[in-house]
């Protein structure tokens, strides 16, 4: 069966990969995902602010001490350099690149306009083929309106594009008033593609020490309806790859998700739960179950259920309370 | 000449560079102010820098000063270039190998700053105590009186010990010299060369021991020959002193500059003469061409070649006009004819007039001491000497800089005398310790000397306190090499970086005439003059001061920069200075920022990069109004309540003018009273946490972890509320002890640091708003007044009767009164929480050894100290020893103790017949473990001494004055690991062996804290530290399992903030037990890098991860068929990488190297997974009990 897909520019073999994740950090599971076939590997997110955090508390623990008591002007050690900006990561690129044939795909969430600038051309330089800019912002301002995060968004994906020649795509919240709307104007500043859809840490209550608790929780199947409408609304509109990620965990969830659009499918709780070679096995369920259901190659199948082309419509434009009332009204 | 670069360095560093080049084997032991030369070296060959040879030396950090000389012993055996760095008490250890060393003939070179040594107290600062010690070794001693000097006179020793095959103790003087940063010229690797002779260091790898060759040194030689044999040295000794002069003429055609023996500075026809060597030479230096230059027949004379002592040399350096010498000692030889130098310059003249060559007549000769610990010497007290050796009768023993009103000693000084010229700008800045401004003057400084054709000196001092602590920092540049080695009077810049310093300290007191006067207030411009106090105001009024202010902290939090205000007042000083154009001075602060915080990130540099171009814009001139405005006097630096020693003394040191205290205020021994914290409210909290009884579970947690015993619980009659402030808070206590009993938890408002430990330990929440704790911080300055009227209320309460807590946990512990209270401990610490704790349970009866560290500073550092008294007077009896000796010091203390309980009882039972049976079986055999049985055992003591004093006879009397020691007193030995693990193992190891009843208490920080993070065998795996700076690659020793290996010794390890019950536990268990026990307490520390206000919080994932297992081993279970060792903390159930990676100790090495990072945490995980797993084993083995083992009670 053949399942060669492009996305972002790139041809690939098939769509199956894995998505952002701390999987990418180990050298060993990278070659055990090249090992179990996958046609590309996004890796884990390079967070600016956490550069910049751990930036301050060297600041604070090494120079917020010193000078000032006789016996100690200091209380660590001077290395030549410490490793405090993007070093780590640009050098893990680089070893991905080495020690696999698979395309590498960067990640990257910024800060500041000038971090996402300036990291997007180092992760270029270290060899990644394309770049995942990771758009995820929590807005609690209560002063600041949806338009304006819109457009400094759309700012920073028209700059990172001006100022790099690899491939780029945007990693999408679904959180948006008008998804349909930020995804073209995404494209238009230069994404060329678009991953539907970030999934977040999502904090927890210890109701017995009414505390905050952090967690992150791994996707299932249920969490992937939410992308399969949308992958559904923006296929084939709009010029740009589409990936799925969250919520595929077998080969149906892959199958939809194609059927609804999907250029490239990434997957993360699944692999965690079950393996890198978890990937060949949807891989491989998809092309049985394709050449059962007698599908030629996968652009046949590619966007067959998306809004333009699947019978019904309404059921991806309609709120929930709609559908019900129909059912009863019949 | 070479062309070489200048650089602004201090001594320190300078001879560093020059030694590190120079050797093949450093070995080295960490002690102020030394530290920073090893610290240096190590530094240097982390980086991979080589010696000039092309090697990279090797550095071993020892366990002693005692184990580096014996490691460079070994080194210079086996024919290695080899050096070390120390001081005081480390100087001392190294003296047995130094006269090895010595006799042997090895050429070698130990660089030393000069520091005092501890008699009646110790001291960190300079002095000649340590190096004097030395003269008998054998060493030449050759001494460097600034920084240019102490690099030029390190690479002549170097030299010239090959030559000579003397070894060389290169001094300078300890914090003036060592810690002063001045421009100087460097040496250049090809002048160290030039200076290196070959064939002599391959003399030397020919005489080093090897099998090749063998030969055999170190025999034991009987009366036939040793003396002989000894005297066989003496032409090497004989010749030294040419061998160096030569040196300093190779030297001399090198560089340019020439030194020699003795070089004297002053008239040709000088008839007043000082002799002297050290720092303060450089200011007797100074001042002689200041009075040469105004007639005066004045000179001096400075000694470099110390020994060998060159009597001719000496004598050809004195003018021939000569009538009357006054040598300076920076030391005190108690009981002495004179001090040694004064001793050596009398021989010298008496054996050179009977060799008839003496240039001219035998000159008068005095002798003086100055500059004890470093006691400032500046041209007045130079003057005062010139003064004294014009008088007809001068004294012929003296002391200048001081004043002696007991035995008359001191001389005359008058203080207006000053001699600096008006061409030498003159800067003091007043700063907080962790604002930066030290930092941020060495960095103005630098950018001084080095981009400008200034000479330039900056000269720091620190006051004793670890949080909230003061910097001055002294700055002067001028067009010549600047000889000021003593605190600038009269500045024409002050700084003062803190407003809150306005309202303690005189500060304007440094401004000369027409000053420029910088303030960092929180007020506008226009509002600043108005909170000024009217002193500050008359002097800036009479004075002519042009006053400038900035809100630095508001442009700080502005740009980012949180607390750290050094760039925005280094900026303003350039832009108010004028000492280079503005933009160009404010590009090379910028220049500055990126080199010193380049490699740890862009965004400190950004963020430094835009306060300094935000700071100008907030930049003021005040307007002096014709007179002052305001009656508001600065406030008394004590309480007017606190006893006169107090007001007398105490009171004068807390204001910085502790120098003009005479001899007569101090008591000879060196002993003061205790409990003096309590007067020094050091106002240093910007919040305070504030108790909420509608939400307090009444844990007490908060009292139990504060550092700094500023939160207090009492229960107490309800009753008593009646004359309570309107303000004061209580509830009812809720626990069935205490029922119907009032509860209070109060701060100390003004002794409170602000560290926040309380609040993130309490566990009880506001239910509707969990944000709000039973404890929050509050802004203090606006409810200081009402909480300290609270606290003096609560203070007034009675305390609860000890004999009435039943249970003694983490929470009822807290109702015992601290004895511990307001250290100048840093906010937040993890030491002093255990402390405290100890003298509330057993404070009352503690007698305490303490091991010279962070624990001997803030229990002992004056002005003031934090060890108290309750209301019968009885408190812990604490003194400091040394660092090494303290195990055996507090056994001492045990052996004494119960030397007297033994004399007291047999007294008492010989004169049972007078004093009743009754009385004598009860105190004999009464038990004396837990509060009520203290108790009834002090009423029978004090019904046996008041039947004493009705009694006649010698032995009455005798149990009279021992009496007391029949009530069981606690023996505590404490200390942290630096002494426990290393320096005092040997010593420890060998009380544990002993099974007497004493208490070690080793607070493990598990690091060197005190000296600045150096690795210590407690270091764990993974951890960066001074001497393991890419992360220490072996374990931490268990020390505990060592000690359990007794079999007969106590032993717990315990972290509070994982189970504070467990810990109090462990403290009574330990105090009951009646041999000897041994607490090992986690202690989190500033040298682990993260916010302390979190360390209960770490110390509660040390425990669950495995890396800090908590126990308690009880002997006295085994005859209980119980195993002994009792394992308290459950299964790791946490990742020991989330334990390091909370810490920047661990964090720099993941950042530095991520591989080795993990490869460390991984060894880390197996460690303590291997420990647990011996423990968990452990604890399930019952052992044979003693009668088991047919009675061998011996184990």
């Amino acid at each position: 069966m053949d399942l060669s897909t492009k996305y972002l520019g790139l041809d690939l073999p098939h769509p199956f990969m894995p998505g952002a994740s701390k999987m990418s950090e180990d050298l060993d599971t990278v070659r055990r995902f090249e090992d179990a076939g996958a046609a590309a590997i996004v890796l884990q997110s390079l967070f600016e602010e956490q550069i910049v955090g751990e930036q301050l508390a060297t600041y604070g623990a090494v120079d917020g001490r010193s000078d000032a008591h006789a016996e100690a002007l200091t209380y660590f050690p001077t290395p030549e350099a410490f490793r405090l900006g993007p070093e780590e990561y640009l050098e893990h690129v680089a070893k991905i690149k080495a020690s696999c044939d698979l395309p590498v795909i960067g990640s990257l969430n910024g800060s500041s306009l000038g971090g996402w600038l300036d990291y997007a051309k180092l992760i270029e330089q270290a060899g990644a083929a394309a770049l995942e800019l990771n758009a995820y912002y929590l807005a609690t301002s209560i002063n600041e309106s949806g338009e304006g995060i819109e457009a400094r968004t759309v700012e920073m994906v028209r700059a990172v594009r001006q100022a790099v020649t690899i491939p780029l795509a945007v990693k999408l919240s679904p959180f948006y008033t008008s998804m349909a709307h930020v995804a073209q104007q995404l494209c238009a500043a230069g994404a060329a593609g678009l991953v539907l859809f970030n999934r977040f840490y999502q904090p927890d209550i210890d109701v017995e020490e009414l505390a905050v608790v952090r967690s992150l929780r791994l996707s299932d199947s249920s969490e992937l309806l939410l992308r399969l409408r949308w992958l559904a609304i923006l296929s084939g509109r709009l010029e740009t790859s589409l990936a799925v990620s969250g919520g595929v965990h077998s080969h149906l969830d892959a199958v939809k998700s194609i059927m609804c659009g999907a250029h490239a499918v990434q997957m993360v709780s699944a692999l965690f739960l079950k393996g890198p070679s978890w990937l060949a096995a949807v891989k491989s369920d998809v092309a049985q179950w394709m050449e059962s259901n007698e599908y030629v190659d996968l652009t046949q199948m590619q966007g067959s259920m998306n809004l333009q082309r699947c019978p019904d419509t309404n059921a991806y434009e309609r709120a929930n309370y709609m559908h019900v009332l129909r059912s009863f009204s019949m | 000449m070479a062309d070489r670069p200048m650089v602004t360095v201090d001594a320190n560093e300078a001879v560093a560079l020059v030694a590190h080049r120079l050797s093949e084997v450093i070995a080295i032991y960490p002690i102020t102010p030394s530290s920073t030369m090893g610290e240096l070296a190590d530094d240097y060959s982390a980086k991979g820098k080589k010696n000039i040879w092309g090697s990279v030396p090797d550095v071993a950090e020892m366990q002693s000063e005692g184990g580096a000389a014996g490691a460079v012993h070994g080194a210079l055996q086996a024919g290695s270039l080899s050096t070390t760095f120390t001081a005081s008490q480390g100087l001392l250890l190294m003296i047995p190998n130094m006269y090895k060393i010595a006799g042997e003939l090895n050429s070698f070179v130990m660089h030393v700053t000069a520091r005092a040594l501890a008699a009646h107290a110790l001291s960190i600062f300079g002095d000649h105590s340590d190096v004097m010690a030395c003269r008998q070794t054998g060493f030449a001693m050759l001494c460097s009186n600034n920084g240019q000097e102490a690099a030029d006179l390190a690479l002549i020793s170097h030299a010239a010990t090959l030559k000579s095959r003397l070894p060389f103790l290169h001094f300078f003087d300890g914090f003036r010299t060592s810690h002063e940063v001045a421009k100087i010229e460097m040496l250049l690797d090809d002048d160290l060369r030039a200076m290196m002779d070959d064939d002599l260091i391959a003399a030397c790898r020919e005489r080093a021991l090897t099998p090749d060759r063998p030969i055999i040194r170190g025999t034991a030689q009987n009366p036939d020959v040793y003396f002989q044999a000894r005297e066989a040295c003496n032409p090497f000794y004989l010749a030294c002193p040419e061998v160096v002069q030569d040196t300093m003429d190779q030297f001399a055609a090198l560089t340019g500059r020439q030194y020699h023996l003795f070089d004297y500075v002053g008239a040709p026809d000088a008839e007043r003469v000082i002799v002297m060597m050290g720092s303060g030479a450089e200011c007797a230096h100074e001042t002689v061409e200041h009075l040469v230059a105004q007639g005066e027949k004045v000179g001096l004379v400075k000694i470099r070649l110390y020994r060998p002592f060159d009597l001719s040399a000496f004598v050809k350096a004195l003018p021939a006009t000569v009538q009357s010498i006054a040598v300076l000692d920076r030391f005190k030889e108690p009981g002495a004819l004179g001090e040694p130098l004064y001793l050596d310059v009398v021989s010298a003249l008496h054996e050179a007039a009977a060799e008839g060559i003496l240039p001219g007549a035998m000159p008068k000769v005095i002798g003086g001491r100055y500059g004890l610990s470093s006691k400032e010497f500046n041209p007045a007290m130079v003057q005062a000497v010139y003064d004294e050796l014009a008088a007809a009768r001068p004294k012929a023993h003296f002391t200048v800089g001081i004043l002696d009103d007991v035995t008359h000693l001191s001389l005359p000084v008058d203080a207006s005398y000053d001699i600096e010229p008006a061409d030498v700008v003159r800067a003091v800045f007043f700063g907080l310790g962790s604002d930066g401004t030290v930092g941020a003057n060495r960095n103005s400084i630098k950018i001084i000397g080095e981009e400008t054709p200034n000479y330039a000196q900056a000269y720091f001092v620190y006051d004793s306190k670890k949080s909230g602590s003061m910097t001055i920092s002294h700055l002067r540049f001028g067009p010549r090499p600047i000889r000021s080695t003593y605190l600038i009077k009269r500045a024409s810049f002050v700084g003062c970086h803190m407003f809150e310093f306005m309202d303690k300290y005189d500060v304007l007191e440094y401004a000369a005439e027409g000053a420029v006067f910088l303030l960092n207030a929180p007020y506008k411009p226009e509002e600043v003059w108005d909170h000024l106090p009217v002193e500050a105001q008359r002097t800036i009024i009479d004075r002519k001061l042009q006053v400038y202010t900035i809100d630095a902290v508001q442009v700080a939090r502005e740009t980012g920069m949180g607390g750290r205000i050094n760039t925005i007042m280094q900026t303003c000083f350039f832009a108010i200075s004028g000492v280079l154009p503005r933009d160009e001075a404010i590009a090379k602060i910028k220049e500055a920022a990126q080199k010193t915080y380049g490699k740890k990130g862009e965004e400190i540099v950004k963020r430094n990069w835009a306060a300094i171009d935000a700071t100008l814009a907030h930049l003021s001139q005040v307007q002096i109004p014709a007179a002052p405005t305001t009656s508001r006097e600065r406030p008394p630096i004590i309480s007017p309540a606190a006893p006169q020693f107090l007001q007398d003394v105490t009171a004068k040191m807390m204001r910085f003018e502790g120098d003009n205290l005479p001899v007569s205020a101090f008591e000879p021994s060196g002993s003061w009273p205790t409990a003096t914290t309590q007067w020094e409210k050091r106002n240093i909290a910007i919040d305070i946490p504030i108790w909420d009884p509608t939400v307090c579970i009444q844990c007490n947690k908060c009292a139990l972890v504060c550092p700094h015993g500023a939160i207090r619980a009492k229960v107490y009659d309800p009753a008593l509320l009646g004359e309570a402030p309107a303000e004061f808070r209580s509830t009812t206590f809720k626990a069935k002890d205490f029922a119907g009993q009032a509860f209070t938890i109060q701060v100390a408002p003004e002794d409170c640091t602000g560290c926040t430990l309380c609040v993130n330990v309490c566990p009880a929440k506001d239910k509707a708003n969990p944000k709000h704790k039973a404890i929050n911080m509050e802004l203090q300055l606006p409810i200081r007044e009402r909480e300290r009227a609270n606290y003096g209320f609560f203070l007034g309460l009675p305390e609860v009767d000890r004999t009435k807590i039943e249970r003694l946990d983490a929470k009822f512990s807290q109702f015992m009164l601290p004895l511990f209270e307001y250290s100048g401990a840093c906010a937040g610490c993890g030491e002093t929480p255990y402390v405290k704790l100890m003298t509330q349970l057993f404070g009352d009866r503690l007698l305490m050894a303490n091991a010279t560290g962070c624990s001997s500073i803030y229990g002992g550092n004056l002005p003031t100290t934090p060890y108290c008294q309750d209301a019968q007077g009885r408190g812990p009896a604490w003194s400091n020893s040394l660092f090494e000796d303290n195990a055996e010091f507090g056994f001492g203390m045990r052996l004494a103790v119960d030397s007297h309980d033994k004399m007291a009882t047999e007294l008492l039972v010989k004169l049972a017949p007078e004093i009743g049976d009754d009385l004598v079986d009860a105190i004999v055999n009464g038990e004396q473990h837990g509060e009520a049985n203290i108790k009834a055992q002090r009423e029978r003591v004090a019904a046996l001494k008041a039947k004493l004093a009705t009694m006649a006879g010698p032995a009455a009397k005798r149990l009279l004055t021992l009496a007391d020691y029949l009530v069981r007193k606690s023996v505590w030995i404490m200390g942290g690991d630096g002494w426990a693990y290393d320096i005092g193992f040997g010593g420890l190891d060998h009380v544990m062996a002993q099974g007497r009843d004493v208490n070690i208490l080793v607070l493990d920080t598990e690091v060197y804290s005190n000296t600045g993070g150096q690795a210590s065998k407690s270091t764990p795996i993974g951890a960066a530290a001074k001497f393991a700076a890419s992360g220490k690659a072996v374990g931490k020793k268990d020390l505990g399992l060592m000690a359990m290996s007794y079999r007969n010794v106590y032993v717990a390890s315990v972290a509070m903030g994982a189970r504070d019950n467990q810990s109090v536990q462990a403290f009574v268990e330990a105090d009951s037990y009646p041999g000897t026990s041994i607490i090992i307490a986690y202690s989190h520390c500033i040298a682990h890098g993260f916010d302390l206000s979190l360390g209960m919080e770490q110390q509660k994932l040390a425990v669950n991860s495995g890396i800090w297992p908590m126990y308690r081993y009880d002997p006295r279970r085994i005859e209980q068929n119980l195993p002994p060792l009792q394992l308290d903390s459950g299964a790791p159930k946490e990742r020991v990488q989330d334990y390091m990676r909370n810490e920047q100790r661990f964090r720099m090495v993941e950042k530095i190297d991520p591989v080795r990072f993990r490869h460390l945490a991984e060894m880390a995980q197996i460690h303590s997974s291997q420990r647990v797993a011996v423990y968990e084993q452990m604890a399930k083995i019952i052992v044979p009990a003693p009668a088991a083992t047919n009675g061998d009670a011996s184990e």
